[in-house]
C-alpha cells in the first residue's frame, strides 16, 4: 500500500498530464486529478475545520480520539471509482483506478509515509555514493510473491528492464531514463548507477515491482498487455490478492494472510465501478459504499444532517493541485513586478476561497503544497491591501485618468483573461479577478475556450495575455520544467515565460542533489523568492473532501492524504457489517 | 422470393464496405490517437522513441488506405483483433461479456412497451378525443420529453434513499454468492427495476403515438364499415380485422429497432453503473480504442442491414397486398 506510485506517476514533476488534468478538472464532474487527491495528497487541515464545525470532526482514528477500540480481523470495505480498471499491471497503466487497486496488490522498493517521507517497502535499506551516481538497495529477504515464489534482486532488474522495453508502453519510462545500469549485487541486493544525478531517483523506486517468473516471456515478445497476469491473473507482493473482476462492474480483492509487514485487518475490498458521481453520492447516503469523495457542494450543504455524520466520517485536506492567476510575462506591463504585485494585494483570497470552493481549500502562498516539506512555513500570503496595489501601480506608472481607468503613455490598462470551458471553479475565479481589477481601474475581458484550443493556439503560442489555470504537484519538489529560464519553448511548460537567475541557480541545485536535507534549503529558499516575486498570482489549494464509513478505525489524516496506512485501518468486531471470510 | 433475398444479400456486401470504410476514416480523423491517450505526459526527450515504437506496434505510422485494408483483410476471418485499451484484451471478448445484460435488458424493456404500447395507441384511436385519448397523451409525451438521468435520480432518491425498497445501482448485491438461487433471481430483477421503469418510460411514447395514427387510419377504411356493417361485435372488428392491419408500420419499426437492441442506451448504463455496451463504447471513445469502435460498428450495421432484410420479408408474409421477387 504505497501512495508514492500514485504520486510519482501523477507529477512527473510537474508533468504535462498533471497540467492537463488540473486543465479539465471541474466541480461537476471531478476527475482524476480530483481523485487522486484522496490517494495522493497532502497536508493534513484540521485546523480550520475545528472552528467552522466542532464535533463532528473529532473523528475516531485521529490523534485527538483518546481509546481506539481493539483491532479486528474481518469485514469488507466497499469502495466507488468512477473509472474502469482497465489494467491489473499498474506500471503499463496510467487510470486513477487502475493505480488505486493496482497498490492493494503490488508494493514497490520504498513507499511514502504520512508527509509524504521515504519509507522502507521491499526494500530494507538503501544508500547514496557521495556524488549522487549509485544507489544500492538491500532488499527484504522474507517477501514472497502471491504465488509462493520468493521476490529477489532478480525481479528489481526485470521490473527495470521491462519498464524500459520499447514494446511496453509505461508512462514509467521517464522515472528511468537516466539509469545507465541497473545490476544484481546480491540475492537481495541491487545496485543503480545513474548517468547524472536525479534528484527523484530514490522516490521513483517506488514503481510496483513485477514477478519475473511470470511476466518475463511476455515482455521478451513484446505483448505484455496479453499476458494473464494483466487481466484475470495478477500476482504481486502486496497486501491484497487478486479474487475477481466482473469488468466494468466490480473488482474485490482479499487480505494476503502472507503479506510481508502482517495480514492486513480489513478481509475484503470491494472497488465498485460507479461512472457517475451523483449515483455514488446516492450509493453514500444510502451507506451502499463506504469510501467516496465528496464535492464541495455536498460537503458543505448536503451531508450537513445526523444521520449522515453518525455513518460516516468526513475528512478535509489540500489537494495536490493548486489555481493560479498567470501572464504573459513578455507583455511589459506584466513583465513589472509592482504590477504582478499590486494584483496580488487587490484579490482577496479568503472571500475567494469562500466564493469558488465554499471555503474547502487553503490559500496559496507559493507552488509547495502546505505540509509538504519543501514547503516554506515562514513565507507569508501577499495581504489583501487595496490601497498599497494602488500605490504600486502609481509608482509602475500607470496613473487614474478622467473616466477612472488606469492610463500609462496615453494607453489604458486593459487585458484578456483566458481559462479553460467546463471548469466552474475557474470561471468564477476569473470572474472575481475581474471584480477586483475593475476597483483599481483595470479592464478585463474575460474570454473561456475549449481545452484543446486554448493550449494549441493561445498556451503554445504564447498568443495570450494573462491566464487562470492550475498546476498539479507530486510527490518531488522539482518544478525545473515550470519555472527555469531554459523551459520556454512552444512544448515547454513555461509557458509564462519566466527568467530569473536566481530561481534557474536553485532549480539546478536542487535538481542535481540527492539529500533531502540539503535540498530543502534550496526548495524553501525557492518558495520564498518566487513568493516575492509572483511570477504568477498564487490563488488557493483545493482541498480533497473523503467521506469513510464511521465504523473503520485507524485513520489518520497527514499529508499524503488518508490512504497511506490503508493497511491499518480496521473495524472493531461488534460493528463489522459484513460477514466476509 | 429467393432471388430476391439473394440479391438483398450481394447488395448488402458493398454497403456494408462502405459503411466501414467512411466509418473507419472518420474516426480515425478524430484528434489525438490511442498511444496518445495511454501515454499520457510523454513528452520528456528520448521518450518520443518509445511513442514511436509504440505507433509502429499499433500499426498507426502507416497510410490510413493501408490501416483500412489491414483492418479489412483481417475481419473477412472474422478477426476482429485485440483492444487497445492497456488491458489489450479480445475485441470479442470485451463486447461479448457487455453484450447480455444489454441485450437482456433491452429485450424485456422492448417487450413491456409493445405490450403496452399497442392497447394505449388502440385504445386512445378507437375512443380519439377522448378524456383517456387526452390523458395518455401527455402521459406519454410527459415521459418523451422527461430527461433519463434526471428521471433516474429522482426514482432512486425515493426507492433507493428514501424508502429503501430498491437497490440503486448496479446488478448484483454484494452477498449475491450467498443467495439461494432464487433469491439471486430477486436480487438481480430487483436491481433491473429502476434502469427498465426509466428506459420504458422514455420508449413508451414512439411506439403508441406511431399505434394510435396507424389504427386510426385504418378505421377509416371501407373494410371496417363493412365489417360493422355485417354486424360484428367492435371487439371483432377492432381486435381482429382493424389491428392485423395497424400492426403492419409496427412491423418494419420494429425491424428497425433491432440493432438499437445490442447498442445500449448510455446515460441509463452510465447513470445505473450497469456494466453494459453504452458504456464500452463512450470509453472506447475517450480511448481512441479503433478495435473495439469498428468491432462494434460491423456488428450494428451487419444487424441493420439484416434487420432491413427480415423486415421487408417479414412484410411480405403478413401483408399478402406486397409480394416480391414476383415477375411484373
Amino acid at each position: 500500500m504505497s501512495p508514492v506510485r500514485l504520486i510519482t506517476r501523477l507529477g512527473v514533476v510537474v508533468g504535462f498530464a498533471a497540467f492537463a488534468l488540473a486543465g479539465c478538472s471541474g466541480e461537476s464532474a471531478p476527475p482524476p486529478a480530483a481523485k487522486s487527491g484522496t490517494v495522493a495528497t497532502l497536508v493534513a487541515v484540521a485546523k480550520a475545520e475545528a472552528q467552522t464545525k466542532p464535533g463532528s470532526e473529532t473523528k475516531p482514528g485521529s490523534e485527538t480520539k483518546p481509546a481506539l477500540p481493539p483491532k479486528a480481523e474481518g469485514d469488507t470495505l466497499i469502495e466507488a471509482s468512477i473509472g474502469n480498471v482497465s489494467s491489473l499491471i499498474p506500471n503499463i497503466t496510467s487510470d486513477q483506478s487502475s493505480l488505486e487497486v493496482g497498490d492493494l496488490m503490488y508494493s514497490g522498493l520504498i513507499t511514502l509515509g504520512k508527509d509524504l517521507q521515504v519509507e522502507p517497502e521491499l526494500a530494507k535499506s538503501w544508500t547514496f555514493s557521495k556524488d549522487c551516481l549509485t544507489l544500492d538497495f538491500q532488499l527484504r529477504e522474507d517477501v514472497k510473491w502471491h504465488d509462493g515464489v520468493p521476490f529477489t534482486a532478480d525481479d528489481v532488474v526485470f521490473t527495470w528492464a521491462a519498464t524500459m522495453d520499447p514494446r511496453t508502453p509505461s508512462s514509467y519510462k521517464s522515472d528511468f531514463q537516466d539509469i545507465e545500469r541497473v545490476e544484481k549485487t546480491g540475492k537481495h541486493a541491487v545496485r543503480v548507477v545513474y548517468k547524472q544525478p536525479y534528484a527523484k531517483a530514490l522516490t521513483s523506486w517506488g514503481v510496483t515491482m513485477l514477478p519475473k517468473h511470470l511476466l518475463e516471456k511476455w515482455v521478451k515478445e513484446g505483448k505484455i498487455k496479453e499476458a494473464p497476469q494483466n487481466w484475470s491473473a495478477p500476482v504481486g507482493t502486496g497486501p491484497y490478492r487478486f479474487k475477481e473482476m466482473k469488468s466494468g462492474e466490480k473488482i474485490v480483492v482479499v487480505a494476503n494472510p502472507d503479506y510481508f509487514k502482517g495480514r492486513p485487518p480489513i478481509s475484503r475490498i470491494v472497488y465498485r465501478v460507479i461512472p457517475s458521481q451523483a449515483t455514488i453520492f446516492l450509493e453514500v447516503k444510502a451507506m451502499g459504499v463506504d469510501v467516496a469523495s465528496l464535492t464541495a457542494l455536498q460537503y458543505r450543504r448536503q451531508t450537513e444532517y445526523p444521520a449522515f455524520e453518525k455513518a460516516y466520517n468526513k475528512y478535509r485536506y489540500p489537494g495536490a493541485g493548486y489555481t493560479y492567476f498567470g501572464f504573459n510575462l513578455k507583455d511589459p506591463r506584466f513583465s513589472d513586478r509592482r504590477v504582478r504585485l499590486a494584483f496580488a494585494h487587490a484579490i482577496n483570497k479568503a472571500d475567494l476561497l469562500e466564493g469558488v470552493v465554499l471555503g474547502l481549500g487553503t490559500e496559496a502562498t507559493g507552488p509547495f503544497r502546505p505540509g509538504f516539506w519543501a514547503n516554506n512555513p515562514d513565507v507569508k500570503g501577499i495581504p489583501y491591501d487595496p490601497k498599497k496595489a494602488v500605490a504600486l501601480l502609481a509608482e509602475a506608472g500607470w496613473k487614474r485618468n478622467g473616466q477612472g481607468l488606469l492610463e500609462k503613455d496615453g494607453k489604458t490598462f486593459t487585458f484578456e483573461l483566458l481559462t479553460n470551458q467546463g471548469n466552474d471553479e475557474r470561471k468564477k475565479v476569473a470572474e472575481i479577478i475581474q471584480a477586483s481589477l475593475r476597483e483599481l481601474g483595470i479592464g478585463v475581458d474575460i474570454r473561456i475556450l475549449e481545452w484543446a484550443s486554448l493550449l494549441k493556439e493561445h498556451i503554445k503560442k504564447r498568443s495570450f495575455q494573462a491566464i487562470v489555470l492550475g498546476w498539479g504537484t507530486g510527490s518531488d519538489p522539482d518544478q525545473y520544467v515550470v519555472w527555469h529560464s531554459s523551459q520556454s519553448g512552444p512544448d515547454d511548460l513555461n509557458h509564462i515565460s519566466y527568467a530569473n537567475p536566481e530561481v534557474d541557480k536553485l532549480l539546478e541545485a536542487g535538481r542535481s542533489s540527492c539529500t533531502q536535507a540539503e535540498r530543502v534549503k534550496y526548495y524553501r529558499k525557492l518558495h520564498q523568492v518566487l513568493a516575492e516575486d509572483q511570477p504568477v498570482v498564487f490563488l488557493y489549494w483545493r482541498d480533497s473532501l473523503p467521506a469513510v464509513s464511521s465504523r473503520v478505525y485507524g485513520i489518520q489524516p497527514g499529508p499524503a492524504g488518508i490512504k497511506w496506512n490503508f493497511t491499518d485501518w480496521f473495524v472493531p468486531k461488534q460493528l463489522q457489517r459484513y460477514t466476509a471470510n | 422470393m429467393f432471388a430476391y433475398t439473394l440479391r438483398r444479400l450481394l447488395l448488402a456486401v458493398p454497403l456494408l464496405l462502405g459503411i466501414t470504410f467512411i466509418s473507419f476514416m472518420v474516426i480515425h480523423l478524430a484528434p489525438g490517437d490511442p498511444v496518445e491517450v495511454q501515454s499520457g505526459d510523454m513528452t520528456e526527450r528520448n521518450i518520443r522513441e518509445a511513442y514511436k515504437a509504440l505507433r509502429e506496434m499499433y500499426g498507426l505510422d502507416k497510410p490510413l488506405h493501408v490501416q483500412y485494408w489491414n483492418w479489412l483483410s483481417r475481419i473477412v476471418r472474422l478477426d476482429f483483433g485485440r483492444s487497445f485499451a492497456p488491458d489489450g484484451r479480445l475485441v470479442l471478448t470485451k463486447i461479448g461479456e457487455r453484450l447480455p445484460i444489454t441485450l437482456l435488458l433491452n429485450v424485456i424493456e422492448m417487450l413491456i412497451i409493445l405490450a403496452l404500447a399497442v392497447p394505449i395507441g388502440v385504445m386512445s384511436a378507437t375512443r380519439q378525443y377522448s378524456t383517456f385519448d387526452k390523458v395518455t397523451t401527455i402521459f406519454v409525451f410527459l415521459g418523451f420529453a422527461t430527461p433519463d438521468f434526471w428521471l433516474a435520480l429522482l426514482l432512486m432518491i425515493l426507492f433507493g434513499v428514501q424508502l429503501g425498497w430498491l437497490p440503486i445501482s448496479g446488478l448484483r448485491s454484494l452477498n449475491w454468492e450467498y443467495l439461494t438461487f432464487w433469491q439471486q433471481q430477486l436480487d438481480f430483477l430487483s436491481h433491473l427495476a429502476l434502469p427498465i421503469l426509466v428506459a420504458t418510460f422514455g420508449g413508451l411514447a414512439g411506439f403508441s403515438r406511431y399505434m394510435r395514427q396507424s389504427m386510426l387510419e385504418v378505421v377509416r377504411q371501407d373494410y371496417i364499415q363493412t365489417a360493422r356493417a355485417k354486424g360484428l361485435a367492435e371487439r371483432v372488428v377492432v381486435g381482429k380485422h382493424a389491428l392485423r392491419n395497424a400492426m403492419l408500420p409496427i412491423v418494419t419499426i420494429l425491424g428497425l429497432s433491432l440493432p438499437g437492441l445490442i447498442g445500449g442506451s448510455v446515460i441509463v448504463e452510465w447513470i445505473f453503473a450497469i456494466p453494459g455496451m453504452g458504456q464500452l463504447m463512450v470509453q472506447a471513445a475517450f480511448e481512441r480504442d479503433y478495435p473495439v469502435l469498428m468491432g462494434n460498428l460491423v456488428i450494428v450495421s451487419t444487424l441493420t442491414l439484416f434487420a432491413n432484410l427480415a423486415a421487408d420479408l417479414a412484410y411480405s408474409l403478413v401483408d399478402p397486398r406486397i409480394r416480391v421477387g414476383r415477375r411484373r
